[in-house]
């Protein structure tokens, strides 16, 4: 039987779904008495969701660790002196700090990959694949080294490469999940770091995920940005390159 | 001069106007950050306590930054309106607080006073104030705008339009501002946050806005939100209604930003030569956003409220037709979750709307906030029973360039309804000449053969 009139809902419709074919935006939606209906609500609840957790989700160290061991390099650890994720949020400036380790300082690199968990830790498992697509070309040339460190900004990388006496460092971090993205990597490069080193001394590839910048292409920009760095000994705003579609977040 | 409380015993002092006003300050993560907040919760009333007896005054005579040294200070000092304090000038903080909450303090009254309050008299009672207080004494404060519409009255509320793109594609813009008119939003401006900020890309995207206002005949403005260098280069060619800039409470904020009085003085003349606006020449639109001065390290050891309420000073002096508090984008870090985004928006709307400007807020929040849907829907309920001025109109609230939650057009849509409250006057009629809404505010049955549909 037919339900009786009062009790029918139906979602209106907007005539120009087509729309949605030009853009991401979340347009066209329909509305039950303005406001949004239930499949809208909770396909916003779960992007939201997944977003959420991604900044909560255990940083896989074993599986980096294990997803490197065949390059060969030497593996660093380092923590932050930001305690838990909360406090990683709040305070952005010790998540910039090493905590005390009993890592020694090491003897020099050329290159120091930093692999740092930021705001996605998921999103740092695709740098194995960028390094890997990337050390054939480099292993000739430059000695390279890897750090992973746990509750970082990308400022911390300045400082190990102090302790580990390293020339250049790209620093993989995860970034601030957006709802469409939860899971994007960015890196930042830095020739000569060391401490106090400030954000226009940087070049950054932002947006590597599924949906975004492939690892191939991040792999591709990375060397060249290496090649640039070392050719120039500098780095960031100075060093003028065709980057200029990839923004530079505070991470 | 140094302050002084006791509470059972213990003494708490503050050593100068300046530490009061941090210490006296709501708890927020970004006065910790900076080192400026109360150490306890009791520091905290007592420096309350001290603070409600300070006299108006003493914030004349002490500038928490000093006159010689920014020219921010130098603005609020030689723009004090004398005549304007006279009437409140023998309260203290405390006095001022209750006597604003009183009958005498009519919607009248506070805006003769407007011109004789400083940012520090107003940072400093809204600090005294609980969030009802801010919303009670914000929805006596009627603060009316026109360019080519009527903004601000109390019956009415608007949206900012924001039909951002990652690439500044025309297509996607043109889809979304589409949608955003079909649900009523657009009154305020609209405005779009371009992705790059070069003067070609900006005119190209201007001319398009342009060309679709004047099609569709839509009684509203349009801006793009670059940086005000950018639009001054392009000012005698492209179509700029209104003129756009974000702002900071200090000199060395503005600076970060690229800017100083002078050019925005430059910019706001240049701007009220264009002579644009049918109805009305409120012709600059600003951005402020607590925490922005630490930020950029310009905040001068100022709470960042108080630094906020600066920003007001700056704004007023050009007579804006917009000024909007980005209050959740700048992250946790300075608001951690949505009980301390809601107070910041509450705090910012009311000493904006005291000082006599055309407040609106940007509801959001980002990932990595404690805040959700229904944080934004408290505040924004809080807003419009206030009087908030306009919200942003997001698709969907997911703002696809900038990575941030915002408020949607069913949001705009939700508050009217439940408010009562109508899109500007002449936005409304075109609404309905349009067959868009009806006379209630509900969305028509739009037809496929819809004007702006059908030539989409």
């Amino acid at each position: 039987m037919d339900k009786p009139e009062i009790y029918k809902n139906e979602i209106q419709k907007d005539p120009y779904t087509q729309l949605r074919e030009l853009s991401k935006a979340r347009i066209a939606l329909g509305n039950t008495g303005g406001s949004q209906s239930i499949k809208d609500v909770l396909q916003f609840q779960l992007d939201h969701a997944k977003a959420r957790d991604a900044i909560y989700t255990d940083f896989n160290i074993e599986k980096i660790e294990a997803d490197l061991s065949n390059f060969d390099l030497k593996v660093f650890k380092f923590k932050s002196k930001a305690e838990d994720r909360e406090q990683y949020l709040k305070r952005p400036d010790l998540g910039k700090l090493l905590a005390d380790s009993e890592q020694e300082n090491a003897s020099g690199f050329d290159i120091i990959f930093n692999i740092v968990d930021g705001l996605s830790p998921e999103a740092t498992l695709q740098s194995a694949e960028i390094i890997e697509k990337l050390l054939p070309k480099l292993k000739e040339k430059y000695s390279a080294a890897i750090s992973i460190v746990e509750n970082g900004r990308v400022a911390i990388g300045d400082e190990i490469a102090e302790k580990l006496n390293g020339k250049f460092t790209a620093t993989f971090i995860g970034e601030r999940p957006g709802l469409s993205s939860p899971k994007s990597l960015g890196i930042y490069t830095t020739y000569g770091p060391k401490s106090g080193t400030t954000d226009e001394k940087r070049n950054c590839i932002s947006n590597i995920h599924s949906d975004g910048m492939s690892t191939a292409a991040a792999a591709e920009l990375l060397e060249f940005l290496i090649t640039e760095s070392f050719a120039k000994k500098i780095s960031g705003v100075s060093l003028k390159s065709d980057l200029k579609n990839h923004k530079i977040d505070n991470a | 001069m140094e302050y002084k409380f006791s509470i059972n015993n213990i003494t708490y002092s503050f050593k100068d106007l300046k530490e009061l006003l941090a210490k006296a300050s709501p708890h927020r993560s970004g006065d910790v950050l900076a080192g400026l907040a109360a150490k306890d919760n009791k520091e905290r009333v007592a420096a309350q306590y001290v603070l409600s007896e300070v006299p108006l005054k003493e914030f004349l005579e002490n500038p928490i930054i000093p006159y010689a040294e920014d020219e921010v200070t130098r603005l609020i000092m030689d723009d004090h309106n004398a005549e304007a304090f006279y009437p409140i000038s023998a309260f203290s903080v405390g006095e001022f607080r209750d006597w604003l909450l009183s009958y005498h303090a009519t919607p009248e009254i506070l805006k003769e006073i407007a011109p004789g309050l400083t940012p520090e008299m107003v940072a400093a009672v809204s600090k005294l104030m609980r969030n009802q207080d801010l919303i009670k004494v914000a929805q006596k404060c009627e603060v009316i705008t026109k360019f080519r519409n009527t903004l601000g009255l109390n019956d009415r509320f608007s949206v900012r339009l924001q039909p951002n793109n990652p690439v500044d594609d025309p297509k996607a813009i043109a889809a979304s501002t589409i949608d955003g008119l079909l649900y009523g939003c657009g009154d305020a401006v609209v405005g779009i946050n371009p992705a790059t900020d070069n003067p070609n890309g900006v005119s190209e995207l201007l001319k398009l806005l342009d060309n679709f206002r004047q099609q569709y005949e839509i009684p509203t403005q349009t801006c793009i939100l670059s940086h005000i260098t950018t639009t001054m280069e392009i000012i005698e060619k492209a179509p700029i209604d209104l003129i756009f800039q974000s702002i900071g409470g200090t000199q060395k904020a503005n600076e970060s930003f690229g800017i100083n009085l002078n050019m925005l003085q430059e910019a706001y003349d240049a701007g009220l030569q264009l002579n644009r606006g049918d109805i009305g020449n409120n012709v600059m639109y600003f951005e402020t956003g607590q925490g922005s001065e630490l930020s950029a390290n310009t905040h001068h050891r100022i709470d960042q409220q108080t630094c906020e309420v600066r920003c007001y000073a700056v704004a007023r002096k050009y007579n804006p037709l917009l000024v909007n508090t980005v209050v959740g984008f700048i992250g946790p870090e300075y608001l951690y979750d949505g009980k301390q985004i809601t107070r910041a928006a509450l705090e910012d709307h009311f000493c904006g709307k005291i000082m006599g400007l055309p407040m609106g807020c940007d509801v959001c929040y980002t990932n990595h906030a404690e805040a959700d849907q229904d944080d934004m829907d408290s505040l924004l309920t809080l807003l419009g029973v206030a009087g908030c001025n306009y919200i942003m109109g997001v698709p969907g609230a997911d703002d696809v360039m900038l990575n941030y939650q915002s408020t949607s057009f069913h949001d705009a849509m939700y508050l009217r309804k439940v408010l009562n409250k109508k899109p500007a006057p002449e936005f409304e009629k075109w609404l309905l000449k349009m067959g868009i809404f009806d006379e209630n505010g509900n969305r028509q049955n739009l037809p496929e053969s819809h004007k702006l549909i059908s030539n989409g």
